[in-house]
């Protein structure tokens, strides 16, 4: 089986208006998705969260301050999975909550 | 096949791997066959005297008292000791002959020792379980092979490479260094977690010796909780888990072979005790900020312990198994997540999930899907049951699946 690395974008979202209950139920998606994958043995990393706020630095040094509501997509974060094809690694990529919010899953092979 | 330890029996097997640990302690691993002997000819002397003069008041005492003669007499007697041994210890303490010390300090440094040598990574995993067995818990080579379901040849042959490697690798008996001890615990801790499953979920219908074992697994951990250095979170963990796993134990088994499912356990057999016991090491597990698989395993073990169904009790299960699984795959925490999912969530969710695995030369797979597709569509429960059935390797589980066949074509 070959590695692909599963990029998350999403538009940005102001995660600190969000009730208790609807962090819960955010954490829930996610945690239901990825026990999905792991559950088929085809978990390989579960990448690093990455957090909400930050710095962008652009061309001319300009530097942007997070959160990045300016920027349409952010990246979210990543995890690594094992599958036979570009093609079972995007079957995987279904279900994934960043597209339940208008995000995307960006599946690329890992070279090696 | 209910095979009881006499009182005597019982003895033995407790003070054998006391004795052992500290007379090998005192000659070096090496000499490890040695000790046993020593031990086993003191029982055996013990037997014949005891027959004869009754059982004395401090049977212990008396045992350690011949155990310490005999260690002379083999110190004197034996060449190996007097070529090899001996100088060495010329060298370190005049000529006094060394004596063992059975003094309960030195029986749990010796004990401990013991199980940090035995479960050495050096050694391959089946024989470290073998010899924890032997040496560790004073199991039988008979009730060993038992345990394994394999010859007693087997059993032999497996210790004696075991031993082996004990003297090749010239592992010794120590606490490894401060820096070493947390890889080291790992192993010891895993080597723990397979006795007792060995014990828990073993095929041999022999009940005694199966709670035997996990109760020796479950002291084996105490005694790491015992000492600073080896008492860690994870430790707490993994003995919080065999507590709530232990206490279901009377309740699994009825007096038939079969087992009988969480579902249908009559509640009033679970041990309370073990499982406050259980709750006890779970909260002292909480400290610090290691996550181990047994702390899941540990929390899953505790929700089972609520036989009520409530929404919440299947969600914290399903999150718990969703965190096992990213830590720790295996086919059997897929499909015990995925039933977590169904009771969760509902069998629709679920079943989407769960044809998703293709785990299909696995028995309990099918059984799982029967269950799941038992309310959308009864003709494809039927069809996995029957696949179930095809794949079960024993008599009993064949039963058990036939009665559910039977159980879906009623409604």
């Amino acid at each position: 089986m070959k590695e692909f690395v599963l990029l998350f974008r999403q538009p940005s979202y102001d995660y600190s208006q969000a009730t208790k209950e609807e962090m819960q139920a955010l954490t829930k998606k996610w945690q239901d998705w990825l026990g999905g994958i792991a559950a088929q043995g085809k978990l390989a990393g579960n990448g690093i969260r990455l957090a909400m706020d930050g710095k962008v630095l652009s061309a001319g040094g300009v530097i942007t301050d997070g959160p990045f509501v300016e920027i349409r997509e952010r990246l979210g974060s990543f995890i690594t999975v094992k599958a036979n094809s570009l093609e079972e690694a995007t079957t995987l990529a279904h279900g994934c909550p960043a597209i339940d919010a208008n995000g995307s899953v960006e599946i690329r092979p890992v070279f090696g | 096949m209910k095979k009881e330890h006499t009182p005597l029996q019982h003895l033995f097997q407790q003070e054998f791997s006391k004795m052992v640990a500290v007379i090998s302690n005192l000659f070096g691993l090496q000499h490890i066959e040695t000790a046993e002997d020593i031990v086993s000819e003191t029982f055996l002397q013990a037997t014949e005297t005891w027959r004869e003069k009754g059982i004395p008041p401090n049977p212990t005492a008396w045992l350690y008292k011949v155990a310490k003669q005999k260690t002379l007499y083999h110190f004197r007697r034996d060449k190996i000791y007097a070529q090899k041994v001996m100088p060495a210890l010329h060298a370190q303490q005049e000529t006094t002959a060394p004596e063992p010390d059975f003094s309960l300090q030195n029986i749990r440094d010796s004990q401990l020792q013991m199980l940090f040598a035995v479960c050495n990574p050096a050694i391959a995993s089946e024989a470290q379980i073998g010899l924890a067995l032997r040496v560790l818990c004073g199991f039988g080579i008979d009730e060993i092979a038992e345990a394994f379901l394999t010859s007693k040849e087997t059993i032999n042959k497996r210790l004696f490479r075991a031993k082996e490697k004990l003297r090749t690798e010239k592992i010794k008996m120590e606490l490894p260094p401060e820096n070493e001890i947390d890889a080291r615990l790992n192993n010891v801790l895993h080597i723990i977690y397979l006795l007792f499953s060995e014990g828990y979920y073993s095929t041999t219908s022999n009940q005694t010796l199966r709670k035997d074992l996990c109760l020796e697994a479950l002291r084996l951990c105490l005694m790491l909780t015992e000492y600073e250095r080896t008492h860690l979170p994870k430790t707490d963990a993994l003995v919080a888990l065999m507590c709530f796993h232990a206490s279901r134990f009377s309740a699994r088994q009825t007096s038939r072979e079969a087992m009988v499912l969480y579902e249908d356990q009559d509640e009033a057999l679970w041990d309370r005790e073990l499982i406050s016991r259980g709750m006890y090491y779970l909260d002292r597990s909480a400290e610090g900020t290691e996550l181990s698989s047994y702390h899941l395993e540990a929390q899953i073990a505790y929700w089972h312990c609520m036989k009520e169904d409530t929404a919440g009790k299947w969600e914290n299960i399903l999150q718990l198994y969703n965190q096992l699984l990213m830590i720790n795959y295996s086919p059997g925490v897929a499909l015990n997540r995925t039933f977590a999912l169904y009771k969760a969530d509902g069998p629709e969710i679920a079943v989407t999930e769960a044809e998703k695995l293709r785990l299909e030369n696995n028995h309990f797979y099918f059984l799982l899907l029967g269950e799941l597709y038992k309310t959308i569509d009864p003709q494809k429960a039927r069809h996995n049951l029957q696949q179930a059935y095809t794949l079960a390797r024993t008599q009993t589980e064949k039963e058990g699946i036939q009665a559910l066949i039977h159980r879906l074509d009623q409604v």
